[in-house]
């Protein structure tokens, strides 16, 4: 066992536990977060470098702090060891840095994006950001690509945390998918153009924190926002048959893992269930899926919200005199 | 005239061929190791001639060596780390040209030291043509004993294999090496493990410089003590130096580690002076990732000390007045040279070779580069001087591998020490000094070698 102390609470955890995990268990708070770490996927992390934490203390046996920030979600804790996260002034300002070289090359084009209300790019930039942009330069832009006819891939979104190489490397069979070129011409790729064809695809749409992946069977459907996630469950020879529904309405428009409180899935499903089971009488309904009710899908919010009155230009000079 | 350990006979016709060079004593300390001393034995004589690598980082080698994981029944690895692509720098180039039977008995010796079966030497895409000359040299060594099966009657087997990069400046990091020569995309790994416990196949793996690995021939031949005598303080040996830009005579010279930098630049022995005698501007000293110096500096310390060429005295000071040794890249700008333009040239190559997995590396290279693009371009201002340093300062140390704040460490220096020029570039629109820096060097010829395969 280990003794570590983040942002000054102790928690004992077993010895190979990252600094990361460590901070989750004590709870959000202090939890750092991550873009590119996913705990169902091996060899994960590392990349984004939004997770960085200051040491300060090494371990008990040798105190000195570590000379650079490390990524917590790829450093072991020791026992004795004291983390500083956002009590950190070097932390939040690297991490300040490192959201704004992740949105440097984003389209934020969020308006017209899928992804919106449940992107992890968001709500990074919403937190950790600076609210103003200094780069004036034009942006990196690919086309979109098809993968298959249920997935497409728009990279110019894309962020390179590696999550979708991982999970087509070691959930789904034969390594069809991967990075070409290098640096920031870098971009994801079926190889030689092959679609990823086999039943374990459509999780990279669930790993993916942006909206590089997407579904094709929900993309213009709907904002997030205006649907409703419930738990459901069906028989499944290939996966656990356990997914969240999104409904509007009576209309099931997609099917997705179920995701924790850190937006990873619990587990990956198939296909079958992802793009072929859409009505309700393919599911047991189990209820109505927990959401953080901090976030926009969270009991519709906007859905009882009285449209406020519309403003005048005689109004807005009023305010602004 | 300092003394040669490495080129000591660069000059003799033939002497990369395999009678020529064992007729001046080559392959003795392959003879010397397996007959007469232990493995340990020769970790020891490394370990005492204080021997650092030089790659770049300048890790203590015996050290290194010392740490590799000896797990029962697991193989282990030496890997020679061919793959030089720091800008101005071309050393092991000119030895892999000239000697390559060197390298390959340092191989040999520094394998048996490491109980290593097997050994690679990767070397950079675009030196193909030093592969025909290394594959020649290790099919003498097979054909003449050195290599293969129970060498010298010795019981002990080795291997070498040469595989080629394809151009990437990143396969010269270690773990991205060890990447590419397991067939993936070289991408450097997330350390820990680090390769002497989880290298090459996941074994333990040493990853040396083309110039370490040759430079434990005559430290084995003559012992680490007398190694050890040559340099000062920790800065032990020789060292190979690539001398390019506005001197007289540029190319590779091996020094004893302690001659002061003026006498480097000035001696006939060396540089040779400034071209055209000119003054002297500025000095990146070790490969175009450490910091460039001022003339004032790089001669002197800020206490006013000679500077000299070692890892201790170039590091003098700290980043704030100081560079380092680095990979022996020692590049001379004269007082004609723009720092600005020199600077968009450097930051245009690391934009270039960023592998891409960290945020910070992969979008903050390719920003600065766009901003040195605006600054020359005439549409600079000062706010844009003040937002680099912003990104180097939010690059640097944030990275998965060095290669972030090698891109930044240029960055930074150059605001630091030449402000004044970025102002004036910004405010004027152009900098008074218009030229560039450039590689030219006549002791080496690349095109010579070409036509004699
Ligand atoms: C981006 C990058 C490029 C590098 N390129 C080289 C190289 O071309 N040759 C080299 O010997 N070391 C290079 N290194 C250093 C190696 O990672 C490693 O430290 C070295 O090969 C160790 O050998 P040494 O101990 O003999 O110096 C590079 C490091 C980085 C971060
Ligand atoms: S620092 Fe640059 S080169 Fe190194 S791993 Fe990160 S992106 Fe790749
Ligand atoms: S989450 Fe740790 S580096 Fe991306």
């Amino acid at each position: 066992m280990a003794k570590v102390t983040i942002d000054g609470i102790t928690i004992e955890v077993a010895d190979g536990t990252t600094i990361l995990q460590a901070a989750r268990m004590i709870g959000p708070d202090v939890a750092p977060p991550t873009m590119c770490y996913y705990s169902k996927l091996k060899t994960s992390g590392g990349y984004c470098r939004t997770c960085l934490v200051e040491v300060s203390k090494g371990s008990e046996k040798d105190p000195r702090p570590m000379p650079k920030l490390v990524a917590s979600c790829r450093t072991g804790v020791m026992d004795g060891m004291e983390v500083k996260n956002t009590s950190s002034e070097k932390v939040r300002d690297a991490r300040a840095g490192v959201v704004e070289f992740l949105l440097l090359n984003h389209p934020l084009d969020c308006p017209v994006c899928d992804q919106a209300g449940e992107c992890h790019l968001q709500d990074l930039s919403y937190e950790h950001g600076n609210y103003k942009t200094r780069t004036e330069f034009e942006r990196r832009t690919f086309d979109k690509i098809d993968i298959g006819n249920k997935i497409q891939l728009h990279m110019t979104r894309c962020i390179l945390c590696y999550r979708c190489v991982k999970t087509a490397e070691q959930i789904t069979d034969g390594r069809v998918h991967g990075v070409i070129n290098r640096g920031d011409h870098a971009e994801i790729s079926t190889y030689v153009e092959q679609a990823i064809d086999n039943d374990f695809s459509g999780n990279v749409i669930d790993v993916c924190p942006v909206g590089a992946l997407t579904d094709k069977t929900f993309r213009f459907k709907s904002r997030v926002w205006f649907t409703k996630p419930m738990y459901a469950h069906r028989n499944c020879d290939k996966c656990s048959g356990k997914v969240s529904l999104w409904y509007k309405g009576d209309d099931v428009l997609r099917v997705t893992g179920r995701k924790d409180q850190w937006g990873e899935v619990e587990e990956f499903i198939c296909n079958t269930c992802r793009f072929d089971k859409k009505s309700t009488s393919d599911w047991v309904i189990e209820g109505p899926a927990p959401i953080n009710r901090h976030s926009v899908i969270s009991a519709n919010k906007y859905a009882k919200l009285v449209k406020p009155k519309e403003f005048t230009l005689n109004d807005i000079k009023a305010i602004t005199d | 005239m300092g003394r040669k350990l490495l080129l000591e006979n660069d000059h003799i016709e033939g002497i990369h061929s395999y009678e020529v060079y064992r007729k001046n004593g080559g392959y003795k300390s392959v003879e010397k190791a397996l007959k007469s001393m232990t493995p340990e034995a020769v970790v020891e004589e490394v370990k005492k001639s204080g021997l650092r690598g030089r790659g770049g980082a300048g890790f203590p080698t015996g050290m290194k060596w010392s740490f590799l994981a000896k797990p029962e029944g697991v193989p282990r690895y030496l890997v020679c780390n061919a793959d030089e692509s720091e800008p101005g720098t071309f050393k092991d180039r000119y030895l892999m040209e000239r000697i390559p039977h060197l390298l390959v008995e340092g191989m040999i010796t520094s394998s048996y030291a490491l109980g290593a079966n097997t050994g690679y030497i990767y070397v950079r895409g675009e030196y193909f043509y030093i592969i025909k000359i290394l594959e020649q040299a290790i099919s003498e060594a097979y054909t003449n004993g050195w290599l293969g099966k129970n060498i010298l009657g010795t019981g002990y087997n080795l291997d070498l294999y040469v595989q080629c990069g394809a151009g990437a400046y990143i396969c010269g990091e270690e773990t991205a090496l060890l990447e590419s020569l397991e067939g993936k995309r070289g991408n450097p790994r997330i350390k820990p493990p680090f390769p002497a416990v989880k290298g090459l196949w996941e074994c333990p793996t040493v990853v040396n410089n083309v110039e370490t690995i040759a430079a434990v021939v005559p430290i084995v031949n003559d012992g680490g003590d007398a190694y050890a005598a040559i340099g000062i303080g920790k800065s032990t040996g020789t060292k190979l130096i690539s001398a390019s830009g506005h001197i007289k005579k540029p190319g590779v010279y091996e020094i004893e580690l302690g001659v002061s930098v003026e006498e480097f630049i000035y001696a006939d022995e060396y540089c040779g002076g400034i071209l055209n005698d000119k003054k002297l501007k500025a000095v990146v000293a070790g490969g175009s990732s450490v910091p460039i110096l001022p003339a004032d500096l790089i001669l002197k310390t800020a206490s006013g000390e000679k500077r000299l060429m070692t890892y201790e005295s170039l590091a003098d000071g700290g980043f704030a007045t100081g560079t380092m040794l680095g990979s022996g890249g020692f590049i001379v700008m004269d007082e004609s040279t723009s720092i600005v333009k020199n600077l968009h040239t450097f930051a245009r190559f690391y934009h270039h070779e960023s592998c891409g997995q960290c945020s910070p590396c992969r979008e903050g290279t390719g920003w600065m580069e766009k901003i040195l693009h605006k600054i020359l371009d005439g549409h600079g201002t000062l706010a844009d001087v003040d937002l680099l340093w912003d990104i180097q300062r939010k690059i640097e140390g944030n990275t998965i591998c060095p290669l972030g704040d090698a891109a930044a460490w240029p960055v930074a220096s150059a605001i630091r020490h030449f402000k004044s020029e970025f102002e004036a570039y910004v405010t004027n629109r152009k900098s008074i000094p218009d030229v560039k820096y450039y590689f030219h060097c006549n002791n080496l010829d690349a095109a010579a070698a070409y036509s004699s395969l």
